[in-house]
């Protein structure tokens, strides 16, 4: 499965964003939350924003992930320009190309380890069985929760909630997972364990991901940093490459 | 839609107290209902069969006018023979029509002798009358369950109150509708038990001991009592006999004769219509019950998961699909209730007949209640209770799929 799905997502997928602005009025204050940001994102990276609280990380990565959308600016995600996705076709494009993790892991409390994983199959792709059963399984040996298949988010531990999110966020063959602070609820070794699962993911499976923290330490796992302030991209540093302010 | 049932299904076990507790809520209510109708229903059907099968028959055909008066049971109003033949002749071509009985209705004076009193007098024929009637034999507590010339049958209370027995002669003495006044003596053959209504205190003599006392030459009949094979025929048959009697007119080009149905002729009916009444306010306040526990739950469920609801949706789950998740879960909720209603409440009918529960009903004593449901009330309950259940869920389910991922992922 990895390296066909590998195949076709290097070949289609890409995130462009051009003077990308998001306002943002609280009452009667009006917040910019970003301010003309700019940046290209390669096929099957392993990118990192990094930035204070209230950067703007989230609201990118809402905005990549079609949660929302921008005030200006033009947004291309997998060869789609979002902006004018209306709320049932965002659902549909999200089902279909973007995978999430989430800081609090959001496993579907009455389903199995095996069932959140097999949700997005079955809800929103509608694969059937034999196949849906091959790719949970492959994930489910990837992240190393197989033994775990049957048991329930609150039987297994913040760490292992991760890892089963990461398996949900990828069984549908996403072009592109992103992943809002996945480490802020896990201890600093199994938050490096998380991230060391999302990149076996990226080179098993070609997927790009694009993580927002604000943990300095986990920071280095990323093969790209972008770096945000008060809404503006502040820099670009590029693992072995030289950093652009 | 599997899928969704197991979630929904996994949902509702989420939260297995007050699941239960709402299904509990929709279970009594429709426990309530079911008893409700089958009691009040069994009520109102013995009624309507005492009424209809020991007095009135399922409708009858008078002279036009004569209902006007009945009360004064005018021997000028009857159908001439010649009416009556006609009437016989197409009431015998009708495959609805079980029997038919005619009678001849007077007032008259009632005496052993020593003591006089008013009665009101059913002229008939036993055959027909019995057939027409069949309960009114069962009506006879005393004599025999028959009626020969020369004989009379009177009501319990003329019997009580004048002590006369079975046996004992008495006389009858009557007007007919020249004006003159004639007597006859009869032998009490047997004693009629009351009923509440009227008619309940009438008495019955042979239709031709009754044309003697009343001088008459030629039959006369103030009233065809007729039984359908399928009661719940008929208004149906009314209509068709109204249209087939409605072309005999008489001289004035007026219509001769009258159809009515037991419900214009006994004032029970208007007890039977309460019953209804009664009956639909009760599975109005069972709505109520399952609109406002379900929806009270449906709309918990939805605040308690926004998070997850921003988490599917986000995920690419469409927006149907997430309130289909939830009606599901209404559906089963009021499913559930329903079920176990329908259940508990067939159990407690079956113990109610096995205990036996009698009653009085105005002069009749120790009738047994024998409370009854038809399946089809059964699932029509069963039905307004899952279609209200999801009416129920339907606003929360709405909302929730109307949620914008993006704030209910921020829920707290």
């Amino acid at each position: 499965m990895g390296l066909v799905v590998a195949e076709n997502i290097t070949k289609i997928y890409s995130v462009v964003a051009t003077k990308v602005s998001k306002d943002y009025t609280a009452g009667e204050i009006a917040i910019k939350a970003l301010n003309e940001v700019s940046f290209e994102i390669e096929p099957a990276s392993f990118v990192s924003f990094v930035g204070p609280s209230g950067s703007g990380k989230t609201t990118l990565l809402n905005l990549i992930g079609c949660l929302d959308k921008p005030t200006e600016g033009k947004l291309m995600v997998a060869d789609t320009d979002v902006l004018h996705l209306d709320r049932k076709q965002s659902a549909s494009f999200r089902g279909n190309n973007i995978g999430f993790i989430f800081q609090d892991f959001n496993l579907i409390p009455v389903l199995t380890v095996y069932e959140n994983i097999e949700y997005p199959l079955l809800m929103v792709q509608n694969i059937p069985g034999v196949e849906r059963k091959k790719r949970i399984l492959t994930l489910l040996e990837a992240v190393g929760m197989i033994e775990q298949k049957d048991k329930y988010p609150d039987q297994i531990s913040g760490g292992q909630k991760q890892r089963v999110a990461i398996a949900r966020a990828l069984v549908t063959n996403p072009k592109l997972v992103l992943a809002d602070e996945p480490t802020a609820n896990l201890d600093h070794k199994t938050a490096f364990l998380v991230l060391e699962s999302m990149k076996k993911m990226r080179n098993e499976f070609g997927t790009t991901f694009i993580f927002s923290t604000h943990d300095q330490k986990i920071v280095g796992e990323a093969e790209i940093i972008y770096s945000l302030e008060d809404g503006e991209l502040v820099g670009k540093q590029v693992k072995g490459g030289k950093a652009n302010a | 839609m599997r899928n969704l049932s197991r979630i929904a299904i996994r949902n509702l076990s989420r939260y297995r107290r007050r699941t239960l507790l709402t299904a509990s809520l929709v279970t009594i209510g429709v426990v309530f209902v079911l008893l409700f109708i089958s009691i009040s229903g069994s009520f109102k059907n013995m009624m309507v069969g005492q009424m209809t099968d020991s007095m009135l028959g399922h409708l009858e055909v008078h002279r036009k006018g004569y209902l006007a008066s009945i009360d004064n049971l005018p021997l000028n109003l009857n159908l001439k023979l010649q009416a009556y033949r006609k009437l016989e002749e197409i009431l015998k071509q009708q495959p609805e029509v079980e029997s038919f009985s005619p009678r001849i209705k007077f007032g008259g004076m009632f005496s052993t002798f020593v003591e006089t009193t008013n009665i009101r007098l059913n002229g008939v024929y036993p055959d027909p009358e019995f057939k027409t009637l069949p309960l009114l034999t069962s009506r006879i507590t005393k004599g025999a369950k028959t009626l020969n010339r020369g004989e009379i049958l009177i009501p319990d209370l003329l019997s009580t109150g004048m002590k006369v027995n079975v046996g004992d002669t008495v006389v009858v003495i009557a007007t007919n509708k020249d004006g003159s006044v004639n007597g006859k003596q009869f032998k009490v053959s047997g004693v009629l038990e009351s009923i509440t209504g009227p008619g309940g205190r009438d008495g019955y003599i042979h239709f031709d001991d009754a044309m003697d006392v009343l001088r008459m030459e030629e039959m006369e009949v103030s009233e065809v009592a007729i039984r359908l094979k399928h009661f719940n025929r008929l208004h149906s048959f009314a209509e068709k006999l109204e249209s087939l009697l409605s072309g005999e007119v008489n001289k004035q080009g007026k219509p001769i004769y009258d159809v009515s149905t037991w419900e214009k002729l006994s004032p029970f009916y208007n007890i039977a219509r309460m019953i209804d009444v009664m009956a639909f306010f009760i599975k109005l306040m069972l709505i109520a019950v399952v609109l406002v526990s379900i929806m009270n739950v449906m709309i918990m469920a939805v605040y308690e998961r926004i998070r997850e609801i921003g988490t599917i949706a986000a995920i690419g789950t469409l927006p149907g699909k997430i309130l289909s998740m939830f009606v599901l879960e209404g559906l089963f909720l009021g499913t559930m209730g329903a079920l176990a209603g329908d259940l508990i409440g067939v159990i407690i009918i079956l113990i109610l007949n096995r205990v036996g529960i009698t009653f009085d009903f105005g002069r009749q004593t120790g009738l047994v209640l024998s409370a009854t449901i038809a399946p089809s009330d059964v699932l029509m309950i069963s039905v307004i209770v899952i279609f209200i259940s999801v009416i129920a869920s339907l606003q929360p389910a709405y909302k929730a799929s109307k949620m914008e991922p993006i704030k209910a992922l921020r829920h707290v």
